[in-house]
């Protein structure tokens, strides 16, 4: 559904204020399909991720951007110019890999050089320029260093210079920060975050890790199996996931498989195949429903209530016993078996004074609104 | 406590022992050489007195110094073909992706497992079946099919360490593919380059089998010099050469290998 959702009827490409734009692009590598007409449109400025599994073409996408890999079918258009076949050293992106390539026979300075210097810029200007950029990144300290003799992070920083000092139109980045630590990750998120900001250039990230793509993105389109599931703003992504897959893979989730029973204006009633029924609140959405249709139901960990009395007034109540508790520090992750079989994660804010035992009946229960229900086609 | 330090002790004795042996076996043939190329006596049977005069006749015998003329002519030629034509080959094979690539590789590297007397004869006989007379160039082009080999083998060694996107990350920076490969991929696979092109020099330069085929009549290279002296008995200007062959080798072949090692902690650090 979701690469004709996105499609702007009237997208004229020239003056709309687009970076990049995709348009039914396919690539086959082999006999193999990674990529299967896949529609984007990136405006300026933007911090664009591209969010998804490992395989799920989002890599190859970014490739096809920067001119590495040639589309077996569709267009690759940046800033209004169709760049289809262009080879990389003629557009106007530049990369930040993965693993940096960074050239360990220069130093740092000669690194973050070379593009001008290919492009023959006069020598005060590319001095001026390095210099400049290395004290964007916080590298001046190290001009003369040679690539292995700095840290990740350090390396990392040099991978950004070297692109950024060019100039770019579109700055692609795939899992820039792949490699780094944790803490190291976290730092470099902020940064990248700044520099987005000070420099205005459209942003092109590859990212796995879904919460990197949540906190740093403007908007974020989720991949899986070489297709567009969903474009949307973080917020539009988590709260109102358009299928199961995007719902399962930005954050945890509870999926319940079922049919819709019942109707109404305002609610839908669903039937598990685990005989569980569960009101949803109808989505201001465009998408409708039939009776009998297979849907599956999405409840988000943090949004299910845990009660030692059945005292719910209204909503989805449902009786089970504790399985499991994960100690989180902030949080806990309780594991429930409900009477119907079915498990179900829950988070808690870390309040609770004593857990139950898994004799003890305890209710689980949400609210109608907190509640989705998505189409449940290819649910893993 | 004291019989297992005893047992230690007896074990490094052993292990000791061995190595010596094993050092002795192989060195002390050389060894008798060296000694014996400082030796004054005519005849090498009996010790007389150390002299330099061997090597002084060395350095003024002319024969000798055009066999160590053709000897560089040829490794000089060989290596430098090699060089190009294997990181190019090397390169090739890394890279892309055609018919008949897997096949290729195994070919490029036939010559390194194929005896040299193999070599010799089949170079010989084609020679002959297309009627080129023998010459200095002639041995040039039969080392060229071993160089090429270990360059080739060298140089894709290094090819496979290194990271397989610097190519596309010059690209991105404006590269052409020609300027990427000079000014990026060039660089990085030179240690591997020259570490190659010593080991084939010093091949080269020792060759005596294929030489020994392929050589024209006036086309002497030094170890072929070196056996047509010897049939008419070993006299100490031979071993003192040898000895001269042996150290210019070994040299080489050391640079050849701190240049290798180097490049590899550089890598690791």
């Amino acid at each position: 559904m979701s690469q004709t959702a996105v499609q702007n009827p009237d997208a004229n490409s020239t003056d709309t204020g687009l970076d990049v734009e995709l348009r039914k692009v396919f690539k086959v590598f082999n006999g193999e399909t990674a990529v299967r007409g896949v529609d984007l449109e990136i405006h300026q400025g933007e911090f664009f991720s591209i969010l998804g599994p490992s395989g799920c073409g989002k890599t190859t996408t970014l490739r096809l951007i920067a001119g590495f890999e040639m589309p077996s079918a569709g267009e690759v258009v940046i800033q209004g110019k169709s760049m289809t076949y262009v080879p990389p050293y003629r557009r106007p992106v530049n990369t930040v890999f993965q693993s940096y390539a960074l050239f360990n026979h220069l130093t740092v300075w000669e690194n973050i050089a070379f593009g001008l210097r290919i492009k023959g810029l006069p020598k005060a200007a590319i001095a001026e320029r390095v210099k400049e950029t290395l004290k964007l990144v916080k590298m001046e300290a190290f001009t003369n260093r040679f690539p292995t003799q700095l840290s990740g992070g350090q390396q990392q920083r040099v991978a950004l210079a070297r692109a950024l000092v060019n100039r770019p139109a579109v700055l692609l980045l795939d899992e820039p920060l792949g490699a780094l630590d944790l803490k190291l990750r976290k730092e470099m998120q902020v940064e990248l975050s700044n520099l987005h900001q000070d420099l205005g250039l459209t942003f092109v990230m590859v990212t796995h890790d879904q919460e990197e793509a949540l906190s740093l993105s403007d908007r974020i389109s989720v991949m899986h199996e070489g297709q567009i599931e969903q474009i949307g703003t973080p917020s539009e992504i988590y709260e109102c996931p358009q299928s199961a897959f995007v719902a399962d893979f930005i954050g945890d989730t509870n999926l319940f498989r079922g049919r819709v029973y019942a109707l109404d204006a305002s609610e839908i009633q669903v039937v598990t195949e685990t005989k569980m029924k569960i009101a949803v609140q109808k989505q201001s959405s465009s998408m409708s429903w039939n009776s009998q249709e297979a849907v599956v139901v999405s409840v988000r960990p943090e949004k299910i209530q845990l009660n030692l009395e059945p005292s719910c007034v209204q909503g989805n109540c449902f009786e089970g016993r504790l399985k499991h508790v994960m100690y989180l520090g902030t949080h806990v992750h309780c594991v429930v078996e409900l009477n119907s079989g079915d498990r179900i994660t829950v988070k808690q804010p870390n309040t609770f004074a004593s857990l139950p035992d898994p004799q003890t009946p305890i209710y689980a229960y949400w609210t109608p609104k907190d509640c989705l229900v998505l189409a449940s086609r290819d649910t893993a | 406590m004291a019989k297992s330090q005893l047992r230690v002790q007896r074990g490094f004795l052993w292990q000791g022992l061995f190595t010596l042996l094993m050092f002795f076996f192989m060195y002390l043939p050389i060894l008798v050489l060296a000694l014996y190329s400082f030796n004054q006596s005519r005849y090498s049977a009996s010790w007389e007195g150390f002299t330099l005069a061997w090597y002084q006749k060395l350095f003024s015998d002319a024969r000798i110094l055009f066999a160590l003329q053709n000897s560089l002519t040829v490794a000089f030629c060989a290596v430098g073909v090699s060089a190009v034509v294997g990181t190019l080959m090397a390169v090739g094979l890394a890279r892309y992706r055609f018919p008949g690539r897997s096949l290729y590789r195994g070919i490029s590297y036939l010559p390194l497992i194929i005896p040299d007397i193999a070599i010799a004869v089949a170079t010989l006989i084609f020679l002959a079946v297309v009627q080129i007379r023998l010459s200095l160039w002639t041995i040039v082009a039969s080392h060229v099919v071993f160089c090429l080999a270990y360059v080739g083998l060298i140089v894709s060694t290094r090819l496979a360490d290194l990271n397989p996107h610097l190519e596309e990350a010059a690209l991105d920076l404006g590269a052409t593919p020609f300027q990427a490969f000079i000014k990026v991929l060039l660089p990085q696979l030179m240690p591997g380059i020259i570490s190659g092109c010593l080991l084939a020099f010093v091949l080269s330069l020792d060759d005596f089998l294929i030489a020994s085929f392929t050589a024209g009549s006036d086309a002497t290279t030094l170890p072929l010099e070196i056996y047509s002296r010897i049939r008419t008995g070993v006299k100490p200007d031979i071993n003192a050469l040898s000895v001269v062959l042996m150290l210019v080798s070994g040299l080489v072949f050391l640079i050849a290998e701190s240049i290798r090692y180097q490049s590899t902690e550089k890598r690791l650090k």
